[in-house]
């Protein structure tokens, strides 16, 4: 924005707004006090950044450690199949998987949620009635988010009714490119209004974002609108989640909770593939936004195949040998 | 750190290693008793005696410069410089092929944690011999003046701090511009310059190149003020280099110092401020602090202060403090029992300056030589914590309003060494830096070290540069030092 006097300042009684935490409560008056809070955040040094996930990198965990961690990981995926192939006889084995990822192995957890699209959110509530397991259902024009803000209420609405208790939505890339934090904003807070009971969860599409200090703008836009959740990636967009993301994002939910007291979560979701992967992620939340973070309600691994690298990494540390991919079941 | 993720111990085999019950000189490409009183290293994390050294008499210094002049004038003299760049190449790769088994000696004898020998001295230390071997048979190309000619025999005496490294800076130049050696590691730290001996030995370096001879502070002034050396390089405390620089005036020897320093870490409050506070912990607790470019004095603007010091905090509260040998050990041991005493003391005087003294909650082994990471607030420039080196993990620090005052606040020291510039505004970084008396200025970034970039100081800080182009002349009769 170029004017300081922003015509939405003078004719705002119209948005739909949800009043921000006290002490940003004047922060979304109009896009130029948004803009102005989100382009005065600290910047983020990239080459910095990409220095201390490459130290944490280098954290070994072993045995006990290594143990906890597996489990730890596992009970955070959000198990996800979000093709355009998807049947309901997929979805139900993908829930059977989440339930009982070891079916060798009784004392292996569940999984967090299953996440798919919304038309097979009922489905998928359907295979898990009375587990307990979370039903994710991405909405608002998943994955590219080019849709009319009714089309998106109404994706919403629909993932809802089938059956969805989380929410993976969408931001406007479009609009947060060119500087209408606003627009951004009123989406989120229009979505999360649609969600009614059901966590919300922002993905920012970070790939397509492209900076870091992009990334933390984008992390408080979204907290602020009140987000319970911040995701990195949709999984379409390469690259997806990265360690660097992840950290500023984390240092993000850290900030917000000093500042206002609510906690937010943290879902990196697409190309993490292996154990080891995970492990740098876990590290990463424990040393950055702490250990209040490791819990599946504060942190989610949005993947498919992690799953059974973890499980393989898990009876290997059991058995103390590795076993093959016949000895985990296919999705 | 959280019950929740405890990180099992996940220490690095010292198996690799085999330390004998005792060491002599190396002299003349083989292994010599020394004539002085033997001593013994220990490894400070523990206080167990690792070994036991020669201490090297004036008798024995005097074999020692004969045999590098023997050499300087029968075989690496006249050798074709192609083919002593041969020499440093295979001496780099070994470095490289024994990496662990230098990185475990290094942190045993030293008390460093072993991500920081791992993935810092050692690899940088083959880097610096792989650097100056491509020197070799291009110095009549470097721009340094017609046909340089080495000095002769070089006497050289290293620190404690990063014994390996510190090798490298010295040895590598000097072979590289056709100079022989005689060094003198640290006394508490001898091990990896001896292993450093046997690689001398595996590359089938010619006898006398290369000699290393241990012991205290005597060993080292017979080397210093030994007639037959040509040549004198120094890095340790100013105190001792005042001395040495005393000894060598009026003498043909040529000398470089590098000494103590007192770097300023400036954050202005447009900083990307969680790197900035990454970049401090790094500036004043790599290494425990035992380096002479750390920066010790925090100067942050006064109107993001709280903010900094706040995550700073935070952050130092992560710290992992404990076994060296254990990957995930960010703080390791003090390297002695004189320098754990040295930071007691002056950390007592900034309590009883009036400096407000914060340490993290963390629990130091029973054993050994430790220190909590330390931050003193409200510090004044009057303060010794402010003015003296510590040369530990202690941060001292102070605040300014203008850029103006950063700078003089920055340059108000006797040492001239390092200064570090946190701000996301490109023109800032340029204009400050240009105004700082410092050999090394790094911005967004600290304690950063490449072999092709000169480093040295002003004032107090010393003399002469080591590494890059630079760092050539100090070894190069009638080399333009420009």
């Amino acid at each position: 924005m170029t004017h300081v006097l922003d015509p939405d300042a003078l004719s705002d009684d119209a948005r739909l707004t949800a009043p921000p935490l006290p002490p940003f409560s004047d922060i979304t008056r109009s896009d130029a006090s948004l803009r102005a809070f989100l382009h005065g955040l600290p910047g983020v040094d990239q080459v910095g950044a990409e220095a201390r996930v490459a130290v944490l990198g280098t954290r070994s965990i072993k045995t006990t450690a290594k143990a906890w961690a597996i489990d730890t990981a596992i009970s955070m995926v959000d198990l996800t199949t979000l093709e355009g192939s998807d049947t309901p006889g997929k979805v139900r084995s993908l829930a059977a998987k989440a339930k009982r990822p070891d079916p060798g192995d009784p004392t292996c957890p569940p999984v967090a949620a299953v996440c798919v699209y919304g038309d097979l959110a009922g489905v998928a509530r359907e295979a898990l009635a009375g587990t307990g397991l979370h039903v994710a259902a991405v909405a608002t024009a998943f994955p590219s988010g080019r849709a009319s803000r009714e089309v998106k209420i109404a994706d919403v609405k629909d993932a809802v009714a089938n059956g969805a208790d989380e929410i993976d939505m969408v931001i406007d890339r479009g609009a947060f490119l060119t500087g209408r934090y606003l627009d951004v904003y009123d989406e989120i807070v229009a979505v999360k209004e649609a969600c009614g009971s059901a966590h919300l969860k922002v993905i920012l599409e970070t790939g397509e974002l492209v900076t870091l200090d992009n990334v933390r703008r984008a992390s408080w836009l979204a907290m602020l609108a009140g987000g319970d959740f911040i995701k990195t990636s949709t999984g379409k967009i390469s690259p997806a989640a990265t360690l660097p993301v992840c950290l500023v994002m984390l240092e993000a939910v850290r900030d917000f909770r000093a500042a206002t007291g609510r906690q937010v979560g943290v879902k990196p979701a697409g190309g993490i593939r292996t154990t080891k992967d995970a492990m740098k992620h876990l590290v990463l939340v424990n040393e950055t936004a702490g250990p209040d973070w490791l819990s599946p309600d504060w942190f989610r691994l949005g993947a498919s195949s992690l799953l059974n690298d973890l499980l393989l990494q898990r009876q290997k540390l059991r058995t103390g040998h590795y076993s093959g991919p016949d000895y985990v079941t296919v999705d | 750190m959280t019950s929740l993720f405890e990180y099992a111990p996940a220490p690095e085999s010292r198996s690799i290693v085999d330390i004998r019950p005792s060491y002599g000189l190396f002299i003349d490409g083989v292994f010599v008793d020394g004539t002085g009183e033997p001593f013994k290293t220990v490894n400070p994390a523990t206080e167990e005696v690792l070994t036991e050294v020669s201490s090297g008499s004036a008798a024995d210094v005097d074999r020692a410069v004969a045999a590098a002049r023997r050499a300087f004038t029968r075989t690496w003299g006249p050798m074709r410089p192609a083919d002593r760049g041969k020499y440093l190449f295979r001496i780099a790769r070994l470095l490289q092929e024994r990496a662990r088994e230098f990185a475990v000696l290094e942190s045993l004898d030293n008390g460093k944690p072993i991500r920081e020998s791992r993935d810092v001295d050692i690899p940088l230390a083959a880097a610096h011999f792989f650097y100056h071997a491509g020197w070799a048979d291009k110095l009549d190309f470097a721009g340094l003046g017609p046909g340089p000619r080495p000095l002769g025999v070089a006497g050289q005496v290293i620190p404690w701090n990063f014994p390996m490294l510190m090798l490298a800076w010295k040895i590598a130049p000097a072979l590289a511009t056709g100079n022989t050696v005689v060094l003198k590691p640290a006394e508490t730290t001898p091990l990896t310059a001896l292993l450093f001996a046997e690689i001398c030995q595996q590359a089938d370096l010619p006898p006398g190149v290369v000699n290393i001879v241990t012991g205290a502070g005597e060993t080292g002034r017979a080397v210093v003020e030994h007639g037959d050396v040509d040549k004198v390089a120094f890095t340790g405390s100013t105190e001792v280099g005042k001395s040495i620089a005393r000894a060598v005036a009026g003498t043909r020897k040529s000398l470089t110092l590098e000494l103590g320093g007192k770097a300023a870490n400036i954050v202005f409050d447009d900083a990307a401020i969680d790197q900035a506070v990454e970049g401090i912990v790094q500036g004043i607790f790599f290494n425990q602090g035992h380096v002479c470019c750390a920066g010790s004095r925090l100067l942050v603007q006064e109107n993001v202060h709280d903010e900094v010091i706040a995550s700073l905090q935070r952050r130092i509260s992560t710290l992992r403090v404990g076994d060296p040998l254990d990957k995930n050990t960010d703080l390791g041991a003090i390297n002695s029992h004189l320098q754990l005493a040295r930071i007691r003391e002056l950390v007592d005087i900034g309590d009883a300056e009036g400096a407000q003294r914060w340490q993290p909650d963390c629990v130091l082994p029973e054993k050994g030589f430790w220190f909590k990471p330390t931050v003193f607030t409200q510090v004044s420039p009057a303060h010794r914590i402010a003015r003296d080196e510590v040369f530990g993990p202690v941060l001292s620090v102070m605040t300014f309003r203008t850029p103006d005052e950063a700078v003089a606040k920055a340059n108000n020291t006797t040492y001239g060494l390092s200064a570090g510039i946190w701000t996301e505004k490109g023109s800032r970084i340029l204009k400050i830096a240009n105004q700082l008396r410092a050999g090394v200025v790094w911005a967004n970034t600290f304690n950063k070290f490449d072999p092709t970039s000169p480093f040295g100081g002003y004032k107090q800080s010393g003399y002469g540069r080591e590494g890059g182009r630079h760092g050539l002349t100090g070894y190069l009769k009638g080399a333009d030092r420009s």
